[in-house]
C-alpha cells in the first residue's frame, strides 16, 4: 500500500456521498499497521462467507438485507464512523490482493461484494442512494416527460406484471438493455429499441451492474500488478499473508479427492444406491435406463464422480460401457471420451474442473430432455415424492421434507432425506453433493467398525 | 448404381438420382462439385469481414483471418473434426474447403489473435472478442406436443412451430432489442438458426448473452416437472405481444392440425396443466366425444366462477407450453459456441442451409428447399443446353439473391458506416491530444 498524503475527509475517492457506502474506486491513500491488515480482512471475510452461506440456503431479499445488517455490525462496525469506514476500505482492498490471484477466487469475490454492495445499498436511505447514483453519473439518465408520454401503458404494464403500481411520479431511467442483465433475463422492465426503463425502485440492479463491472475489471488490474511487481516486492512482508489468507475460507472444492476415498467400478452401483444423492442418483439412473444423457447431466454426474474418486481410466470405461449400447462404442471414442478427458484435464486449458456445488445444481435450468439440476426445486411434487419413495423414505420425513421443497429450502430438504436414509443426523447441512458422499462414507464406514467384534 | 469417376471430367455429366440422399463417396463427390460452382465465397466471405475489407484506413485486415471456422471431413473410414481453422481472404478460404470438402463448415467467434497462431501467446492472450448472438431451434424439442411426426422428422403439419418461433423472436430482436441485421437459415432438417449481425449484437458479453437467453426463456424444466409454463400475474408486455400477435391463434390452428382435443391422451396433457381438480374432474366428465371442448374448457378458465389462485393465466400458460419457441439456451450463452454455416449441405438429408426471409417466413415451405443432387442435376441441363451463367439459373440464386439484397447489402452499409465514423472520432482524439 501507498503511504502518502492523508485521506480527505470530503473526498471523492469513495468515501464520500453518505460517508457510509464507498464504491472502491481507486486504492486509498491511507497509513495503517500490519496488524490492521490481517485483521481487517478476516473480519470482513466473515461478512463475505456469511453472504454467501445465505446465498446457497436460498435466503430471500429482506432476510438476506438482516443478515448483512447484522453481521456488519458484528464485525465491521465501529462506534466512530470515520473508523468504520476505514476499516471498510482498507479491509476491500487488503481482500482484492488476496483474492485477485485465481480466476475461481475472482469469481467468488466479485460475487460476494456485489452481494454485500447490494443489501448495503437497499438498506441506505433515498437521499444516500440518490448521491451514489449521482457519483455514477446516472444523473443523465432520467427520462424525459415527452418519451414518457409515449411508453407510459407499456411501462404501466410492465409493472404490473411485477406486482407493482407505478405513478405519474415515478422516476424512470432509460438505460442501454446492456448494463441491467438482470432486469433484461428475469422480464422485470420495459425494454425498446435497445433501451430498458429501469424504475427508480428496481436501480439497486442497475447501481450493482455498475458497481460488479468496476470491481470486476479492477481485479484483473491487481492481478497483473500482483504478478508483475507486488508479489516480489513484498515477499517477505505481506506476501505471505494474502497466502495464508487466501486459505482461510474456501471450504473444501472436492476436486482432489482423499487418498482413501477411490473408489472402483465394481461398487459404483451399490454406492449409489446408497450414498449418492438424489440428485446423482437420479442421473446415474437414467444413464443406465437410457445409456445416455446430455451434456449438462454428464457434466453434473461425470464431476461429482471425479470428487468421488472414480479414476480417469475407470471413468472412460464406465461412460463407455454405457453409451456404447446406444450410439456403439466407436462414436463414443469419437464423440465423447474428449469430453471426459477434458474434465480430467488432461485436455485443452487443462483446467482441472471441480464438481458443482449445490448452489450451482440449484440455479440450472434444464430443459426438455434434461435430467440434471436439482430434483427438489425442478421435479413436480408427484415425481419427488416416488423418486423418494424408492430411497426408502416416507411418512413422517416425507411430509417434513416436502413442507422444505414447498419453502424453496432445497438443501435442507436433501439434508432431511440424508437423515431419514442413515438415520442419523446431519449437523453441517449439505451444501454439496460430494459432501453427502463423504459423509455417507463416514456414516457407514464407522458403523462397519462398530459392528466389527473387538479383540 | 454409376460409377463417380466421371465427375473428373467436366464435360461429362454425372448420372444424378435427384431422390436419393447421397452418403460416402457419392455425398464426398456431390460436394466437391458443390464446393466448385455454388458455395457462395465472396458473400460470406464479405458478410463476415463486416466491412475489414476495404481499402479504407479504418480497416483492420486482420479482423478475418481471427475468425475461427471448423471443418467436419468424412472419408470412408471416419470422421474427423478440425477446429481452429481460419484464413487470411476469401480466397484462402475458398482453396481450404475445395480441398478439404468438408461435410460441415461451422462459424465460431473472432479471437483476439490468428487461432492458427494461439499456442505461440499466452493462455490469457488467447480470448474470443467478438461474436454474433446466436439462436438454435429444433423441432424434435417440441416432440411432446406434435403428433404427426417426431424425431428428425417434420412436415407441413408441424413445421408451423418453426414460424411460431421465428415471428416472436424476430420481433423481439428488433423491437426490443433494436437489432436490425438479423439472418435466418434453414437448418437442413429439422430447424432453423439465427445470427444477430449488429456490432453491438457480436460484442455483447457472455454475462449479456445469458440474459437474453433468459429473457427468451419461458418454457422451462426438464423431464420430469409438469407445468412448464407458470404465470403468477399480468402478462410483461413482450410475452403479451407474443400472445396477441402470433400464439393465441396459432394455437388455435395448432388445436385442429394436431387434433388436440379429439383423443383422449391428448387432451388429457391439456388437463394435466390445470391446476385445479374440480376444473378438471367437471370438464373430463361433460367431455364424452365432442370437439367443443376447447371452447368449453376457455369459456370455464375465464369464466371466473372459479376462485383457485392458480387459474387466472391458464390458458395463457396452456397456449404458451405447446407454441411458445424453446430455444436451446446454451448455444446463445456461449461466446464461443461454434455453429453450422449457411449454404453447408446437410448430410442426412443433402438439403441446403439457406436463408429465410423473416417477413414471409409463413411461405416457407422446408419440403421444397433445393438439395445438393437437384441443384447438380440443374447444372448439367443448363450447361448442355449452352447457357452461360448456368449456376444463376439454379433454384440456389433465389436464396443467394435474398441474402444479399435483404441481409448483406444493408449490413455492409453499415458497417462501412461505423468503420468511417470510428476512424474520424480517433482522427480527431489524437488531433485533440496534439493540440497543446
Amino acid at each position: 500500500m501507498e503511504i502518502v498524503r492523508s485521506q480527505r475527509r470530503n473526498g471523492s475517492d469513495g468515501s464520500g456521498s453518505a460517508a457510509s457506502l464507498p464504491l472502491y474506486k481507486s486504492a486509498p491513500s491511507l497509513e495503517f499497521r500490519l496488524e490492521e491488515f490481517g485483521q481487517y480482512a478476516i473480519d470482513r471475510l466473515r461478512v463475505l462467507q456469511a453472504i454467501s452461506d445465505g446465498l446457497s440456503r436460498g435466503k430471500k431479499p429482506e432476510e438476506m438485507e438482516n443478515l448483512v445488517s447484522e453481521q456488519w455490525r458484528a464485525n465491521m462496525k465501529h462506534q466512530d464512523a470515520d473508523k468504520t469506514l476505514r476499516k471498510d476500505i482498507i479491509s476491500h482492498f487488503v481482500l482484492r490482493l488476496v483474492y485477485c490471484r485465481e480466476e475461481e477466487m475472482r469469481r467468488w469475490f466479485l460475487s460476494m461484494e456485489t452481494a454485500l454492495f447490494r443489501y448495503r445499498f437497499r438498506l441506505q436511505n433515498a437521499e444516500a442512494q440518490k448521491s451514489i447514483m449521482n457519483e455514477l453519473q446516472l444523473q443523465y439518465n432520467v427520462l424525459g416527460n415527452a418519451e414518457y408520454e409515449t411508453i407510459k401503458d407499456k411501462l404501466t404494464e410492465a409493472a404490473r406484471s411485477v406486482n407493482f403500481t407505478s405513478n405519474p411520479e415515478t422516476v424512470f431511467y432509460k438505460v442501454p438493455f446492456e448494463d441491467v442483465p438482470e432486469l433484461v433475463a428475469s422480464r422485470r422492465v420495459f425494454i425498446l429499441k435497445g433501451f430498458a426503463f429501469v424504475p427508480r425502485n428496481q436501480v439497486v440492479s442497475l447501481v450493482c451492474t455498475i458497481f460488479r463491472s468496476n470491481i470486476s475489471k479492477a481485479l484483473a488490474l491487481t492481478n497483473r500488478k500482483w504478478r508483475a511487481m507486488i508479489q516480489d516486492q513484498e515477499k517477505d512482508r505481506i506476501a505471505p499473508m494474502v497466502e495464508a489468507l487466501g486459505n482461510v475460507y474456501l471450504g473444501p472444492d472436492y476436486s482432489k479427492p482423499k487418498d482413501c476415498a477411490e473408489i472402483s467400478l465394481k461398487d459404483i452401483n451399490q454406492l449409489a444406491s446408497t450414498s449418492f444423492p438424489l440428485c446423482m442418483r437420479h442421473l446415474f439412473g437414467k444413464l443406465r435406463e437410457d445409456h445416455h444423457l446430455k451434456h449438462q447431466g454428464r457434466m453434473q454426474l461425470g464431476l461429482f464422480l471425479k470428487g468421488v474418486g472414480l479414476k480417469l481410466e475407470d471413468a472412460l470405461a464406465f461412460w463407455r460401457a454405457e453409451f456404447s449400447q446406444k450410439v456403439g462404442a466407436e462414436r463414443f471414442d469419437k464423440e465423447y471420451a474428449y469430453s471426459i478427458r477434458h474434465n480430467y484435464g488432461k485436455e485443452g486449458k487443462r483446467t482441472d474442473y471441480t464438481p458443482y456445488s449445490c448452489q450451482k445444481i440449484i440455479m440450472s435450468t434444464p430443459s426438455t430432455g434434461d435430467h440434471h439440476g436439482c430434483p427438489y426445486r425442478h421435479f413436480s411434487e408427484e415425481n419427488l415424492r416416488a423418486a423418494l419413495n424408492k430411497m426408502g423414505v416416507g411418512g413422517r420425513a416425507m411430509d417434513d421434507i416436502m413442507d422444505k421443497v414447498r419453502n424453496r429450502h432445497y438443501q435442507l430438504a436433501c439434508t432431511l432425506t440424508f437423515e431419514a436414509t442413515h438415520g442419523t443426523s446431519c449437523e453441517t447441512g449439505i451444501n454439496h453433493p460430494n459432501q453427502y458422499f463423504v459423509e455417507s462414507r463416514k456414516f457407514f464406514e464407522s458403523k462397519n467398525k462398530q459392528s466389527q467384534p473387538t479383540a | 448404381m454409376t460409377k463417380e469417376k466421371e465427375d473428373n471430367n467436366r464435360d461429362d455429366p454425372m448420372q444424378i438420382d435427384s431422390n436419393r440422399v447421397p452418403t460416402g463417396s457419392l455425398l464426398t463427390d456431390y460436394l466437391r462439385i458443390y464446393y466448385g460452382k455454388f458455395f457462395p465465397y465472396t458473400d460470406m466471405f464479405k458478410w463476415l469481414a463486416y466491412g475489414n475489407d476495404g481499402k479504407h484506413p479504418g480497416c483492420d485486415s486482420s479482423y478475418f483471418g481471427r475468425r475461427e471456422f471448423s471443418f467436419t471431413i468424412n472419408s470412408d473410414i471416419d470422421e474427423v473434426y478440425l477446429r481452429f481453422q481460419s484464413f487470411f481472404n476469401a480466397s484462402e478460404m475458398e482453396t481450404s474447403i475445395k480441398a478439404k470438402c468438408p461435410t460441415k463448415i461451422d462459424i465460431g467467434a473472432v479471437y483476439t489473435v490468428d487461432p492458427a497462431k494461439r499456442h505461440a501467446y499466452a493462455q490469457s492472450g488467447f480470448n474470443p472478442i467478438e461474436r454474433e448472438l446466436v439462436f438454435d431451434i429444433d423441432i424434435s424439442d417440441y416432440d411432446d406436443v406434435r403428433y404427426c411426426c417426431s424425431g428428425a422428422d417434420t412436415c407441413l403439419n408441424c413445421w408451423p412451430l418453426m414460424t411460431i418461433a421465428i415471428k416472436v423472436i424476430d420481433t423481439a430482436l428488433r423491437e426490443d432489442f433494436g437489432f436490425s441485421h438479423i439472418l435466418w437459415v434453414y437448418s437442413g432438417r429439422r430447424g432453423v438458426h439465427c445470427w444477430v449481425c449488429d456490432s453491438r449484437a457480436r460484442r455483447l458479453s457472455k454475462e449479456q448473452r445469458s440474459a437474453i437467453a433468459d429473457y427468451f426463456h419461458v418454457y422451462k424444466g426438464g423431464e420430469n416437472s409438469l407445468k412448464k409454463v407458470t404465470f403468477s400475474g399480468p402478462l410483461h408486455p413482450f410475452l403479451a405481444r407474443a400472445y396477441t400477435d402470433v400464439l393465441k391463434n396459432e394455437f388455435e390452428k395448432w388445436v385442429s392440425t394436431q387434433k388436440l382435443f379429439e383423443h383422449e391422451e391428448r387432451f388429457h396433457k391439456i388437463l394435466q396443466l390445470i391446476p385445479d381438480e374440480s376444473v378438471v374432474s367437471e370438464l373430463a366428465e361433460k367431455w364424452q366425444g365432442n370437439s367443443v371442448r376447447w371452447e368449453h374448457l376457455k369459456h370455464m378458465l375465464q369464466s371466473g366462477s372459479k376462485k383457485t389462485q392458480g387459474l387466472r393465466r391458464c390458458i395463457e400458460e396452456i397456449v404458451f407450453s405447446y407454441t411458445y419457441p424453446r430455444l436451446d439456451i446454451q448455444v446463445t450463452k456461449g461466446m464461443n459456441h461454434l455453429l453450422k454455416a449457411p449454404f453447408c449441405v446437410h448430410p442426412g438429408t443433402g438439403r441446403i442451409c439457406i436463408p429465410i426471409d423473416p417477413k414471409k417466413c409463413e411461405e416457407f415451405d422446408p419440403t421444397s428447399v433445393p438439395t445438393v443432387a437437384q441443384l447438380i442435376e440443374e447444372l448439367n441441363a443448363n450447361a448442355s443446353i449452352g447457357a452461360d451463367n448456368y449456376v444463376e439459373k439454379t433454384s440456389l440464386a433465389a436464396s443467394v439473391h435474398l441474402f444479399r439484397t435483404c441481409f448483406l447489402e444493408p449490413l455492409i452499409k453499415t458497417c462501412k458506416d461505423e468503420l468511417e465514423n470510428a476512424y474520424n472520432t480517433k482522427i480527431q482524439q489524437t488531433k485533440d491530444s496534439l493540440n497543446w
